[in-house]
C-alpha cells in the first residue's frame, strides 16, 4: 500500500467541478499562455547548455565569427519520407553544419493513457498494443505483467514460454524493419526489400497464432488469448532454418560495403555518459558499450532460463547500432530455438476464475458460466488499491508500465514509459555539429516509432 | 556471518545498504513497499536535495517521471512520481511527492538528470504541474493553443456527436 501518508477525509475542500463534459463551458481552466514549442531566437551559451542538457559533456564548438545571416533554421517534417512517421525537426544550419536541433513531437498523440482509464483491465491490451505498433506484443506483455503483479497471480509455465516465444519473434520482426528502413534511408534499397520480405514470414506466423498481423491483443492478463496453433513447430522451424542464410545475405550486402561504411562509421556518435544521462535504453545504449539489458537485469516471464548473450558495440555510432541489431536477431533466434525445444505442457492461461472466463464448452451447458463470462467481459474484475511498475526489454529499450488501481475495475492511472520517447530526446546532442546529409542516417538508426513516442 | 553463509546474494546486500545510506540523511522521508518495489515519500521541499543524494548514491538513470491526479482522495491533489534506476546496483525505486491544487509547482529534476526533460514536459502538458528550473517547459504532446490539461481527472473524455443520415441535426 502506498498511501501511508494519512488521507484526511474530514478535510472539507471547495471543489466546484468534478467532471467536465465536452461542449459545455469549463469554469476554471485558463487559456494556456505558455511559449510555443518551436526553436527560440536565443542563442546564448546558457540557452545552448539548457538545450543540450546542462551536465552532459558536449562537443559543441560555437563559432563566434559567423554572422547571423549565415545561419538559417530549416524545418524538416512532419511529413517527410525519412522521418519514420510524423516527426518534425527544426534544425539550425550554418552552411552544411547542424548547430542546433529541436525535435517537435505530438502529431500522433491520441490520448491512449486517458483512454486506458476508461477501459477495464481486461480491455487494456487492446489499447496498449496500438502504442508501439512494430512491437505490439511487448506492449501487451508489459501491461499484462503489471496487472498480474497487482493481482498477485502467477501465470502457468506454458503461458510464460509462449510469451517469450512470441516477443522474441516480435523483436526479430521489429529489428528487420529497423534494418530495412535504415538501409532505405541511406540508399541501400535492396536492404529495404529484403527486410520486409523476411518480416512477412514472421507476420504470417503471428497471423496464424493470433489472428492478426499487427495489434494482436494476444498476451492478456492471466496468460495468452489462445494456445499455439497445430503445427506451430513446423512454422517456427522453417523460420529458424531460413534466417541464418538471410542474415548472411544482409552481411554480404552491408557489413563491409564501403558506401555503407562511409555513411555510418563515426556518424551520429553518442557517448556512454550522454546515453546514460539522457535515459537512453535498448540497442542505442548497448551500441555505446554499456552492458544493460532488462532481460538479464530484471528477468521477466522466465527468460533467465534460456541462454543468450547481450551484443555490445564500442563507438555508439550508426554502424554499431546496426551491428547490435543484427546480432540481437541472432540471439533472439537462439532463444526462440530453446523455447521451441523446451515448450512445457499445460494450460496457456491461469486457472483463476477471477480473471479467466469459463471454457467455451461450459457456457453451452451452464447458465452460471454464461453469466460469469458476461460479467467478466462487461464489468471486468476489480483490483485492490495499489500500484506497480513493470518493465520489459522491447526492441527499442525499456518499455515500462506504471499502473495504479484504486479498487475499481479500470486502472486509476496507466502510464507507459515509452522507449522511443526517451531515445528521441538525445537527437539534439547526437546531431550537433554534424553534417546535414547525416541527419537521415542518424534518425533512422534511432529507430523511433512515433506511435510509441506520442501515444 | 559472511553474505554467502546466510544465503543472500552480494547484490542484495549492496542494495540494502544503498537504500539505507540514502535514508540516513533524511528524517522526513518515509519509505513504503508496493508489491516488493520500494517507494520513498519525499516532502516537496526536499524533492531536489533527495534526488541529488540519490544520484550520489548511484542512481544514475532517471527512468521516468509521471504524475497521478488524486482529486479529493488525498490532501495533496497531485502525486509526482520519479522512477530511478541504478545500473551499478541493479535496483530501482520510486520517489513520490504530493503537490497541492492551489499552486502545482515542484523543483525540476532535469538539471540532475537531463533525461527527465521530456518527461517533465509531458507531466506539465498533461497535468499542468510546473517544474521550477526546467530549461524549456512547453507543451510537448498537445498543440500549443490547447486549453486545459487532459490527464486531470476533471477533464472529460468528451465525445464526437454521431450524425446519422436522415436524422435531425442535434445542435
Amino acid at each position: 500500500m502506498t498511501d501511508e501518508k494519512t488521507i484526511d477525509t474530514t478535510e472539507t475542500e471547495t471543489e466546484t467541478v468534478d467532471v467536465w463534459v465536452a461542449g459545455t463551458e469549463e469554469p476554471h481552466f485558463q487559456p494556456t499562455t505558455e511559449p510555443d514549442q518551436e526553436i527560440g531566437p536565443d542563442e546564448s551559451d546558457e540557452r545552448l547548455a539548457q538545450q543540450f542538457g546542462s551536465v552532459v559533456e558536449d562537443d559543441y564548438v560555437f563559432d563566434d565569427e559567423v554572422e547571423d545571416d549565415e545561419r538559417m533554421i530549416v524545418n524538416m517534417g512532419p511529413q517527410h519520407p525519412s522521418t519514420h512517421g510524423v516527426l518534425r525537426l527544426q534544425i539550425e544550419l550554418e552552411g552544411e553544419i547542424i548547430r542546433r536541433t529541436k525535435p517537435i513531437i505530438g502529431y500522433l498523440h491520441t490520448g491512449m493513457e486517458k483512454t486506458a482509464e476508461q477501459l477495464t483491465f481486461g480491455q487494456g491490451p487492446t489499447n496498449v498494443t496500438r502504442m508501439d505498433y512494430l512491437a505490439p506484443l511487448h506492449c501487451e506483455l508489459a501491461y499484462s505483467l503489471a496487472v498480474e503483479k497487482l493481482l498477485d497471480i502467477e501465470v502457468p509455465e506454458r503461458a510464460s514460454a509462449i510469451r517469450i516465444l512470441m516477443t522474441e519473434l516480435n523483436r526479430i520482426s521489429s529489428h528487420l524493419v529497423a534494418l530495412a528502413t535504415n538501409g532505405m534511408d541511406i540508399g541501400a534499397l535492396s536492404m529495404m526489400l529484403y527486410g520486409f520480405r523476411e518480416r512477412e514470414s514472421i507476420l504470417a506466423f503471428f497471423e496464424k497464432t493470433t489472428g492478426l498481423r499487427m495489434n494482436h491483443n494476444y498476451i492478456r492478463p492471466g496468460g495468452v488469448a489462445a494456445d499455439l496453433p497445430a503445427g506451430w513447430k513446423d512454422d517456427v522451424s522453417a523460420i529458424l532454418a531460413d534466417f541464418p542464410r538471410r542474415l548472411d545475405q544482409y552481411d554480404d550486402l552491408l557489413k563491409e560495403n564501403p558506401i555503407w561504411l562511409s555513411r555510418t562509421r563515426g556518424i551520429g556518435v553518442i557517448s556512454k555518459e550522454e546515453a546514460v544521462a539522457f535515459s537512453i535504453t535498448g540497442p542505442i545504449l548497448r551500441a555505446t558499450g554499456v552492458d544493460w539489458d532488462l532481460r538479464k537485469a530484471f528477468p521477466y516471464s522466465g527468460i533467465e532460463k534460456y541462454e543468450f548473450d547481450v551484443p555490445l558495440g564500442e563507438n555508439g555510432d550508426v554502424y554499431d547500432r546496426y551491428r547490435v541489431r543484427v546480432l540481437e536477431i541472432v540471439e533472439s533466434l537462439r532463444i526462440v530455438e530453446q523455447v521451441m525445444d523446451t515448450m512445457p505442457k499445460g494450460d496457456y492461461r491461469v486457472d483463476d476464475r477471477k480473471v479467466t472466463p469459463p471454457p467455451r464448452a461450459r457456457i453451452d451447458e451452464s447458465m452460471e458460466a454464461l453469466i460469469h463470462h458476461f460479467k467478466l467481459f462487461t464489468e471486468g474484475f476489480k483490483i485492490p488499491a495499489s500500484e506497480t511498475y513493470m518493465a520489459v526489454e522491447s526492441p527499442r529499450g525499456e518499455l515500462g508500465c506504471y499502473l495504479v488501481s484504486d479498487g475499481q475495475a479500470n486502472p486509476y492511472r496507466m502510464h507507459t514509459r515509452a522507449p522511443s520517447f526517451y531515445n528521441l530526446q538525445s537527437l539534439p546532442i547526437t546531431m550537433a555539429d554534424s553534417l546535414m546529409a547525416d541527419t537521415v542516417a542518424t534518425i533512422a538508426s534511432m529507430d523511433p516509432i512515433m506511435g510509441d513516442v506520442d501515444r | 556471518m559472511k553474505p554467502d553463509e546466510i544465503g543472500l546474494e552480494s547484490d542484495e546486500i549492496a542494495l540494502h545498504s544503498v537504500l539505507e545510506d540514502l535514508d540516513g540523511g533524511f528524517d522526513d522521508v518515509t519509505w513504503s513497499e508496493s508489491h516488493g518495489q520500494d517507494i520513498a515519500h519525499v516532502p516537496p521541499e526536499t524533492w531536489k536535495t533527495f534526488a541529488e543524494a540519490a544520484k550520489e548514491a548511484g542512481f544514475e538513470v532517471c527512468s521516468d517521471v509521471t504524475a497521478v491526479d488524486w482529486m479529493r482522495q488525498r490532501p495533496q491533489r497531485f502525486e509526482v512520481v520519479a522512477n530511478l534506476l541504478s545500473m551499478e546496483h541493479r535496483t530501482r525505486f520510486r520517489m513520490t511527492t504530493g503537490v497541492g491544487r492551489e499552486d502545482p509547482t515542484i523543483d525540476s529534476l532535469t538539471p540532475i538528470w537531463p533525461g527527465a526533460g521530456f518527461a517533465e514536459r509531458e507531466v506539465y502538458d498533461m497535468f499542468g504541474i510546473s517544474f521550477n528550473g526546467h530549461p524549456d517547459l512547453t507543451r510537448i504532446l498537445m498543440p500549443d493553443d490547447w486549453e486545459g490539461h487532459p490527464l486531470r481527472k476533471d477533464f472529460g473524455v468528451g465525445s464526437v456527436p454521431v450524425q446519422f443520415k436522415e436524422s435531425h441535426k442535434v445542435d
